[in-house]
């Protein structure tokens, strides 16, 4: 596991990168019905839909579009929002903060569950844990993901109201925050009211989230953990007099793991896709929500943007697991 | 000095419909600094006495007859907790794959150190210094380093020489050696099984030493005991079964092993009338024992 | 015969009875609603299920405007099997054939669509609907064509292991001695054999389908609102979730319902073809 190998990596996202961007700027240009004329009221004349392509550089020829966006693309400027007005850049880096705290507690949450989860099922192996742990995590999983969100959204804004079902932060509450990082801030600045009112916010879109991946941990957990406590290394740990909850947590969970992350990494992605969803169930003011809106009103720089902006996202997460596998697993690493 | 290891009449039952029994009235004892070997072909019972011994027999067995008393205390029907602090501590093991029984994903010291700090309340410098000596012991060159390293990183030699080094850390009472040089080159079985007599003269630990190889209790044993089909056939000093096997069974062993003075063609296999012979008297005993 | 023996598998039967009851009432929506699913009652809106007053009766209740969740719901089902039969159709139908071309012919072209297949995957879904629908403006077909460019890759890959199977086995071998063409073969003596599992396939598409749809709708990409659609439903009744709950569990049931019926009847009919490949 070496700098070098994380640049390789890096330099490898390249070329996926340029390829999604050409994607995007193809279909964006092939579409069928004018964007352009979309965008303005009932009434407008062709000479208006003429001069607003000119405003977009929408009137070049294509090949000359493309290198005039890419130029654009490679010095940081996405151009200007049709719908919000505002530079896309700055809208996304605004937005962006909130959905990487939101995906980050949720996979810590995911984590948690499933560990404690397959650690217990496998404890109690053939008593009545492991059952309910089966027949949760198989509950989860029949389930479509995004009716989890709807769910949480039915069951606790009517039956158990206490936790917000919108938003990220109370607006009443004094907190004006310096970075987009809200979450991280208020830790860092002791402010316990701030971080106890941002997570109750974050703690429903989160769990929407991190609970389809936490089903599919906790099972393939599970098997990897039963798997490895068959292995001959657990035998002798267990004639040197380790305890069955020691075995559990310090020897069988670090081998499990392995597997677990070779078999489950693409879900890590998945769970990136997924937030664009429960940002929206949950009206969390991340790049998901927004991705919505600019879909909506076909806000096309702004859905250019935010498409990168994923493609990024879903290439780190790939990079991050990746080094998660050669860090739990010492034969990768070295070699 | 009182006996180590005493079983008696011992019998293991798998499931219950039908039964399967996997020992039938075994007896055997180890005496304090004794080397005793338990030979018989494979599939005979001898690594189920010692998980028997160990408290890792499988879940679905039960001992349904007989005792295990270690250092004249019964250990037969321990709890796992009960056990624990026997385990690596008064007794240890030795297993016979060393490339699959280590942690892969921890490094060397720590799983030398643990039973150090686990049963012997050493602190973490202790722990580390008495690993180094016991490294040193097993004659491993570079102790400093294969501390720090992995499991993959070394040898099938080397792993067994870490692994013998951990089951005598505690200087434990009795070591169970279950075919500890079987997955081995024929060079690294010859050191281990000099290293493991040179450690045993050392501490005056017992030793259980589990074998099919007749080879090797010759050079190493004070005391054999056959056993086939999950029973004992046969129990004597080393050199009087060597000069003098009483049983058929012990003596078609000794046709079926290769010896250096004597020419491989005259090998010959179990023959199949005893075999079968035997299975008969099994079925018998389990007759009487219902 | 042995379409009974099938229907005996508790899964199978499950399945069968989701997908006529969703069919009748797409099928008969309008003769099936109490009501009209547009009408709307402004003085009898947010309605509790079961209440009635008079001759205006309404089972689930009524919405914000006053109008009949039952009707809206019985209604919802038409564009949600329209999507479910279209895409699991378009798909099946360009999967099946890229798996059979590249599982017959092997070679250049199987690593050909094999590796668009990988690098397909390995695209996030949601980055090709966002796309799609930025591309294509909302509408039904907005969600077809989105399912159909994602999920090809399913029925490719599988169709593609099972034809390469089928043609190791000796009758087609005996096929190519006899002088078929491929084309023949390809048509008479590996697709029936293909078919059983196209259909298990096929049913499991029609419910990831379905929740498509649903999110889709539930997110304003699917037809326009005029036309009721269940995550459309479940879209209006998260505005009023804590006035009229029941406005977002009924369609919230009936995707729910729709896709364990589906997803049963898909393994239930893996079983049945198949026991030994089910385990």
């Amino acid at each position: 596991m070496s700098a070098n190998y994380i640049l390789r990596r890096l330099f490898w996202a390249i070329p996926t990168l340029i390829g999604v961007a050409i994607l995007v700027f193809v279909l964006v240009r092939v579409v069928p019905g004018d964007p352009i004329a979309m965008m303005l009221p009932p009434g407008a004349t062709a000479e208006d839909v003429g001069r607003l392509r000119a405003l977009y550089g929408l009137d070049a020829p294509i090949p000359k579009q493309f290198v005039a966006w890419m130029g654009d693309v490679l010095r940081g400027n996405f151009g200007t929002s049709i719908s919000l007005r505002e530079g896309v850049v700055r809208l996304v880096m605004s937005r962006l903060p909130a959905t990487l705290e939101l995906v980050i507690v949720a996979v810590a949450v995911a984590c948690a569950f499933a560990a404690l989860a397959a650690v217990g099922a496998v404890y109690f192996r053939g008593r009545w844990p492991e059952l309910v742990v089966d027949g949760l995590s198989g509950l989860v999983l029949a389930i479509p993901d995004f009716l989890w969100g709807l769910l949480f959204v039915l069951v606790l804004g009517v039956l158990l109201p206490v936790l917000p079902i919108s938003g990220r932060i109370d607006p009443t509450l004094d907190f004006n925050p310096a970075t987009g990082f809200y979450l991280a801030e208020a830790l860092l600045r002791l402010r316990w009211d701030a971080f106890a009112d941002l997570m109750k916010h974050i703690l429903l879109p989160a769990l929407a989230l991190a609970l389809p991946l936490a089903a599919a941990l906790t099972r393939v957990l599970k098997g990897s953990l039963i798997d490895a406590m068959n292995q001959d290394y657990v035998t002798l740990v267990r004639v040197k007099g380790y305890s069955r909850a020691r075995i559990l947590w310090r020897v069988a969970l670090r081998n499990a793991l392995i597997p677990t992350v070779t078999l489950t990494g693409v879900q890590f992605s998945f769970l990136i896709g997924g937030t664009v969803l429960i940002e929206y169930i949950f009206s969390y003011p991340g790049i998901g929500n927004l991705a919505i809106a600019a879909v909506n009103q076909r806000d096309l720089p702004l859905i250019q943007g935010l498409v990168l902006t994923f493609a990024v996202l879903f290439i780190l997460t790939n990079l991050l697991v990746d080094m998660a596998y050669s860090i739990l697993n010492p034969r990768v690493r070295q070699s | 000095m009182s006996t180590l290891l005493a079983i008696r009449d011992l019998d293991l039952t798998l499931g219950s419909k039908p039964p399967v029994r996997l020992l039938r009235r075994v007896s055997l004892q180890v005496e304090p600094g004794q080397i005793v070997g338990l030979v018989g072909e494979s599939g005979a019972g001898k690594t189920m006495v010692s998980r028997v011994v160990l408290g890792i027999a499988p879940a679905n067995a039960r001992v349904t007859h007989g005792s295990v008393a270690f250092a004249a205390r019964d250990i037969t029907h321990l709890s796992e907790a009960q056990r624990r602090p026997l385990l690596g501590r008064e007794i240890a093991f030795i297993p016979q794959n060393p490339m699959t029984a280590l942690n892969p994903v921890e490094r060397i010291g720590p799983q030398i150190t643990d039973v150090l700090r686990m049963h012997l309340d050493l602190g973490r410098t202790d722990a580390q210094d008495r690993a180094l000596a016991l490294l040193r012991e097993v004659h491993l060159r570079e102790p400093q380093r294969i501390l720090r390293q992995h499991p993959h990183e070394l040898s099938g030699g080397m792993r067994q020489r870490v692994l013998i080094a951990i089951a005598f850390a505690c200087k434990p009472k009795l070591v169970i050696a279950d075919e500890p040089t079987t997955a081995l080159d024929v060079t690294v079985q010859k050191q281990i099984l000099q290293l493991i007599r040179e450690l045993q003269r050392n501490s005056g630990t017992a030793i259980l030493f589990i074998t099919h190889d007749l080879g090797v209790v010759a050079k190493l044993c004070d005391h054999v005991v056959v056993m086939h089909g999950g029973r004992v056939l046969e129990s004597a000093a080393a050199a009087r079964l060597f000069e003098n096997p009483t049983h058929a069974y012990t003596r078609a062993l000794f046709a079926a092993t290769p010896r250096f003075d004597r020419p491989a063609d005259e090998l010959k296999p179990i023959p199949a009338a005893l075999t079968q012979q035997l299975n008969e008297e099994a079925r018998v005993l389990d007759a009487r024992d219902a | 015969m042995k379409v009974i023996a099938v229907l005996r598998n508790p899964r199978v039967a499950f399945g069968v009875l989701v997908l006529v009851v969703l069919i009748v009432a797409a099928a008969g929506a309008t003769r099936l609603s109490p009501h009209d699913p547009l009408e709307q009652d402004l003085l009898n809106s947010f309605q509790h299920p079961g209440a009635s007053d008079g001759d205006q009766s309404h089972p689930l209740g009524t919405d914000s405007l006053g109008r009949d969740i039952l009707s809206r719901l019985i209604f919802g089902a038409r564009p949600a099997l329209i999507v479910a039969f279209v895409a699991a159709l378009f798909a099946g139908l360009i999967g099946t054939a890229l798996g059979l071309a590249a599982g017959y012919f092997g070679g250049r072209l199987d690593a050909a669509i094999s590796r668009l297949v990988d690098i397909w995957m390995s695209f996030p879904s949601v980055l090709l609907c966002i796309v799609l629908a930025a591309v294509l403006g909302a509408g039904l077909h907005t969600v077809i064509i989105a399912i159909v460019v994602i999920d090809w890759t399913r029925f490719c890959r599988v169709v593609r292991a099972e034809t390469m199977l089928q043609k190791s086995l000796d009758y087609v071998a005996s096929a190519v001695t006899i002088g078929l063409g491929p084309g023949r073969i390809l048509a008479s003596e590996i697709l029936p054999n293909v078919a059983p599992l196209l259909l298990t396939l096929f049913t499991l598409e029609m419910g990831i389908a379905i929740v498509v749809e649903a999110i889709l709708s539930f997110v304003g990409l699917s037809v326009s609102s005029g036309v009721p659609t269940w995550g459309g439903i479940i879209q209006e009744g998260r505005l009023y979730v804590n006035q009229a709950w029941w406005l977002m569990a009924a369609p919230m049931a009936c995707i729910i319902v729709a896709v364990l019926g589906l997803n049963a009847l898909g393994d239930g009919l893996r079983e049945a073809i198949d026991p030994v490949k089910a385990r």
